[in-house]
């Protein structure tokens, strides 16, 4: 007995399960980087039935191919059939359906009930998980969605840090939140501005982004408005002040990963099939090092302030924490001309590496030259810089630059790089 | 010829108004308490509904309550109770789109008929099915769907189906105080004069459409800029068969309102007895003058082809 209880920790010691990193992949290229850096399950979407009508999108054999290269890592592959449904979409969903299943797709995002229904029908062993779409904010609507069968609800954006828990107290159904990425800034799937102001619908793949667009605000008597004549209306702003426009701030939850944890969110889901590789692989580093650090170790875990850095390195927009503290204010959007961004950039992809000449070969994404600081990032470990102090082409000529798309280079490294290794630079 | 009528709803902004929209015509009226209900043209306590419903009750005509608002925490647990008080009250059938209530509603009152609205997701036969085997007797079908969507999906469907003739619709609803954000942004604060008043929001390169933005407890709404006019392709309507025919009080003075729906009612009635040629033109124009300036009539999305 005493040699039990001196093996084992300590009765108070603090053990969380570690949540699902889940992240998009808008191909088949971005899947593999995704799941290369670190992502437990990514999210894709197909030629048909997604709301990222412009994400790439997969075809059934990129699927296949995805799948593959995901299972074999470990990780899960879901699709997005995310669309709020017309009466002519219903044309060959259920093949479509069966097709994912035999593909072995781990589930399906659905906001649509018809949608859960027909996927229900035509696919029994398909997983189906609720859309963000769908708004679910509180658990008795999550408890209604358990009783129809589904065993993931993805929350509405607008659900805070303190009624997680409650739902997490409340229900055992899965909950998976967003963690990072562009946010919609009305709740989701209750917003036809797109509809209305350019004719594109935004619930089936088309919307145009309005909310971000500028706008004239103005107040009028309400007398005046029912009736005619009476006064002008009055501008709410003065000249050059900035449009009115409502476009958010993209959530960034980074800092705060150990309150989700503890809170018992089973999923933490990055934002953006239509995001660069140099941006999947960058936050999924991230999120994968900090879930780690803090499950590894939760009391004698701290943040550090290099992931938040890091996650600004490829960051698209000014960050916040959304509804996750309170309702978002003033500060949480962006108005204006919206502060430039991403201060780095993807210049390279490391195809090889010979540890006897500390030779790799890279691939060249974007312009680079001898003489330029070049950052070295690579699934779960330090990035580097160093400086580009020789290039030779593939025929083994010495060039100054890199100067075409896909060209192979070769030049030293200062410590061991590994294919699927990036090289960055500074815009 | 097909004689059966549909309904002729109408929300209502207070009790007074109640009585006077079934003295204009209308079959059913539609009113909401601001807690549970969004974009209501008024706000109705207990004691109001309880009002509300008698006074539809003596005229032998249903009475409505939206509780159509999604829920937070906070509220989503008086759900139950609140129900269970409007059934009480006799109140003839509740409006919802959060899940929430349906799940409230069954275990407070289970009698109790319940019409689904999520205003922008009710968009195929389906998915109205789906409501239909839980057991909910409407569904209110989003506004952004052709008639001919419309007619396929009140064919394809075993429950009533609602839609607007009249009216603004809401494109957009945000949990954010965005018109508070923005003029805090600003530095500046709205003056408050003592005139109710109404905001608007100007696209700077469309600058004829205005659509009418407010804030409440629920966030952020913004309205339609054309109130949506279908009185002249009530015949189509009625035909299809449509259950029920909204009219929306929304930022309409009673005057207005009472004659629009009394407009509608005339149509209605007379489109009982003959099928062609319902619609006065003295009729259209009416309405067209009840329009505040810079604001047109217009059919919606009724005839309208969207992409994706």
């Amino acid at each position: 007995m005493m040699h039990m209880s001196q093996s084992t920790q300590p009765p108070n010691a603090l053990a969380y399960r570690k949540p699902e990193l889940l992240a998009p992949a808008g191909n088949l290229e971005k899947l593999k980087f995704a799941v290369l850096y670190g992502a437990d399950a990514v999210y894709i979407g197909g030629q048909k039935f997604g709301l990222r009508a412009k994400a790439g999108n997969f075809s059934l054999e990129d699927m296949q191919e995805g799948v593959r290269f995901a299972h074999e890592r470990g990780a899960k592959v879901y699709v997005a059939a995310n669309i709020i449904a017309h009466n002519e979409d219903f044309h060959e969903m259920e093949a479509y359906f069966r097709s994912l299943q035999e593909i072995g797709i781990d589930a399906v995002i659905v906001a649509d009930p018809a949608i859960i229904d027909i996927c229900k029908q035509a696919a029994p062993e398909l997983e189906i998980h609720l859309s963000t779409q769908a708004s679910a904010t509180n658990w008795q609507t999550v408890k209604f969605w358990a009783q129809e069968g589904i065993p993931r609800v993805v929350l509405a954006r607008e659900v805070s840090l303190d009624e997680i828990r409650e739902i997490k107290k409340r229900v055992s159904t899965e909950i998976e939140v967003f963690i990072h990425g562009s946010m919609c800034i009305s709740y989701s799937g209750r917003c036809v501005l797109s509809n209305h102001m350019t004719d594109r619908d935004a619930n089936r793949g088309g919307c145009a982004q309005s909310c971000r667009w500028k706008y004239e605000l103005y107040e009028e008597d309400l007398e005046d408005a029912q009736d005619q004549g009476g006064d002008m209306p009055r501008p709410l702003f003065a000249e050059g002040d900035e449009a009115f426009t409502m476009s958010s701030k993209d959530l960034c939850m980074v800092e705060h990963i150990p309150s989700l944890i503890e809170a018992g969110v089973e999923s933490l889901k990055i934002e953006g099939r239509m995001k660069s590789v140099h941006y999947i692989a960058t936050v999924v580093n991230t999120y994968r090092r900090v879930i780690d650090a803090f499950c590894e170790d939760p009391e004698g875990f701290t943040f550090q302030e290099k992931w938040k850095k890091e996650i600004e390195k490829a960051a698209n927009r000014p960050l916040t924490t959304g509804f996750y503290f309170g309702t978002p204010t003033e500060d949480d959007q962006i108005f204006g001309a919206p502060p430039k961004m991403a201060s780095y950039e993807f210049a390279g992809l490391v195809l090889d590496y010979d540890p006897g000449t500390q030779m790799a070969t890279i691939e060249q994404r974007t312009h680079f030259r001898v003489g330029q600081e070049v950052e070295f990032i690579g699934p779960k470990r330090e990035n580097f810089t160093q400086v580009v102090e020789k290039l030779w082409d593939e025929a083994g000529n010495e060039v100054e630059e890199a100067r075409h798309a896909m060209q192979k280079l070769k030049m030293k490294v200062q410590k061991p790089v590994k294919p699927y290794d990036m090289m960055r630079k500074e815009k | 010829m097909n004689k059966r009528k549909p309904e002729l709803l109408a929300n209502a902004r207070d009790v007074e108004e109640v009585d006077k929209l079934f003295e204009a015509g209308a079959d059913a009226v539609l009113v909401g308490d601001e807690t549970y209900a969004l974009r209501m043209p008024g706000n109705f306590d207990l004691r109001m509904v309880q009002e509300a419903v008698k006074l539809a009750h003596g005229r032998g005509k249903p009475l409505y309550v939206s509780m159509n608002a999604l829920f937070h925490h906070e509220k989503a647990g008086g759900l139950e109770g609140y129900i269970r008080m409007l059934d009480q009250a006799g109140v003839d059938a509740i409006v919802f789109g959060d899940p929430a209530v349906f799940m409230a509603a069954r275990e407070a009152a289970p009698g109790m008929k319940l019409q689904w609205n999520t205003e922008t997701t009710s968009t195929n036969y389906q998915t109205v099915n789906f409501w239909a085997k839980k057991g909910v007797s409407r569904a209110v079908l989003a506004r952004e769907l052709s008639l001919a969507e419309v007619i396929a999906v009140k064919q394809n469907s075993k429950i009533e189906t609602q839609i607007q003739v009249h009216g603004m619709t809401c494109i957009f609803h945000s949990k954010r105080e965005l018109v508070s954000n923005y003029l805090r942004f600003q530095g500046s604060a709205r003056q408050e004069d003592g005139h109710e008043s109404q905001l608007f929001l100007k696209e700077t390169t469309r600058d004829a459409h205005q659509y009418p933005i407010y804030e409440n407890r629920h966030g952020t709404h913004i309205m339609s800029a054309e109130d949506i006019c279908m009185l002249e392709h009530l015949p189509g309507i009625v035909t299809a068969r449509i259950d029920s025919l909204f009219v929306e009080g929304m930022f309409k003075s009673t005057k207005n309102h009472l004659r629009t729906v009394a407009i509608y009612r005339q149509a209605l009635d007379l489109l009982q007895e003959q099928q062609d040629k319902v619609v006065h033109e003295a009729w259209i124009q009416e309405l067209q003058q009840m329009q505040p300036e810079g604001r047109l009539l217009g059919t919606g999305f009724y005839f309208k082809e969207q992409i994706y």
